[in-house]
């Protein structure tokens, strides 16, 4: 008898063995991450006029099909991007050419929320790497800028904030990339 | 007592050992069911995905839609040639169809979680942004907004 009720649970053994294979055959691990993107709507044909974005309160980032980067005017290295995109977002000397703050109240107090938006260009031959590594560039930037406002104003890093002040910090910091409508910008294959 | 008797005069290797295996097995198991997801897919195309430092993790999968951007894989480069194409649930399709598929996922959902879908660029690394800006277009014509840049960390050095 007791010799039987050993069997029983070696074979449940077996059983589990059997199930674990079957499920690291047919699974895979979730390694759905990436950067997230609200897409801008399709513009109306009666508002197809673009609303007139102030000169200095926009950077053009644009990436040639050779993967060349430029910002603003200047060819630049990818590396000097993030520094040239906090400079531009924070504009610490109040330079004119750099944009305007705006005083935005949010939850009682008052910030200055700085108008600039980054707007994205690529050419139809931009390899996908470096449109995504620039991507990341400009995200950490604003996620720098958002740890600073955060360390500034609440004494604590971003990611460590309730959910409350995330919301305060992501309006004071806005991430306003904005992908343009495709343009060839490099000559045509 | 005769149980207690005839073991200790046979000194056998108690086998109590099989009962902790299987627990174990078990425990593995659940391991594996809990962290990974059903593969519904069969990939098509090879998707290496490009390294991204600042990504962020899809927090509901269930209500993402998968788009595939690569070249065919070994065994369909003889049928589809080594350009880039979009893979749509399993087989692979054009721009146009993009739509049809929005929709169709659209219908999968409940009425009230079909504005927090996601779509989920899953793109190669190698690819030319032509074909993913003529898809992005398209999902802004079916409204599909919401987009992920699948991505992924960096190797820590």
């Amino acid at each position: 008898m007791a010799r039987r009720t050993f069997n029983a649970i070696g074979s449940t053994a077996d059983i589990a063995f059997l199930l674990l294979c079957y499920f690291l055959m047919t699974t895979t691990m979730g390694d759905q991450s990436g950067l997230q993107r609200r897409l801008p709507p399709i513009p109306d044909e009666k508002t197809a006029q673009d609303q007139k974005v102030n000169r200095r309160n926009i950077i053009i980032v644009r990436i040639n099909s050779a993967d060349k980067l430029f910002a603003g005017s200047e060819a630049m290295d990818i590396s000097l991007l993030k520094d040239k995109i906090k400079e531009f977002l924070t504009n610490p000397t109040n330079d004119p050419n750099l944009p305007e703050k705006e005083e935005k109240e949010i939850e009682g107090k008052t910030y200055k929320v700085s108008k600039g938006v980054i707007s994205l260009q690529n050419d139809r031959g931009t390899s996908y790497q470096a449109y995504i590594a620039v991507q990341n560039e400009l995200v950490k930037a604003v996620n720098e800028l958002r740890d600073e406002f955060s360390r500034a104003n609440f004494g604590k890093k971003f990611s460590r904030l309730s959910e409350e002040e995330q919301d305060i910090v992501k309006k004071a910091v806005p991430q306003n990339i904005s992908e343009a409508e495709p343009k060839d910008t490099g000559k045509k294959k | 007592m005769s149980k207690f008797g005839s073991s200790s005069n046979k000194k056998e290797v108690p086998q109590a050992s099989s009962n902790s295996l299987s627990d174990i097995v078990f425990m593995l198991l659940f391991f594996f069911m809990v962290t990974t997801q059903m593969r519904e897919t069969e990939n098509k195309v090879k998707v290496v995905m490009p390294e991204a430092s600042e990504v962020a993790k899809l927090e509901r999968k269930d209500l993402s839609a998968n788009i595939n951007i690569g070249s065919p894989t070994l065994q369909y480069q003889a049928k589809f040639g080594t350009d880039a194409r979009i893979q749509l649930n399993d087989s692979f399709k054009t721009v146009a169809d993009i739509r049809d598929f929005i929709a169709a996922e659209r219908d999968a959902m409940s009425e009230a979680e079909r504005s927090l879908m996601t779509v989920n660029l899953r793109v190669d690394q190698d690819v030319r942004m032509g074909i993913v800006s003529d898809v992005k277009q398209e999902l802004r014509r079916c409204s599909a907004l919401k987009i992920m840049y699948a991505a992924r960390k960096p190797a820590k050095d």
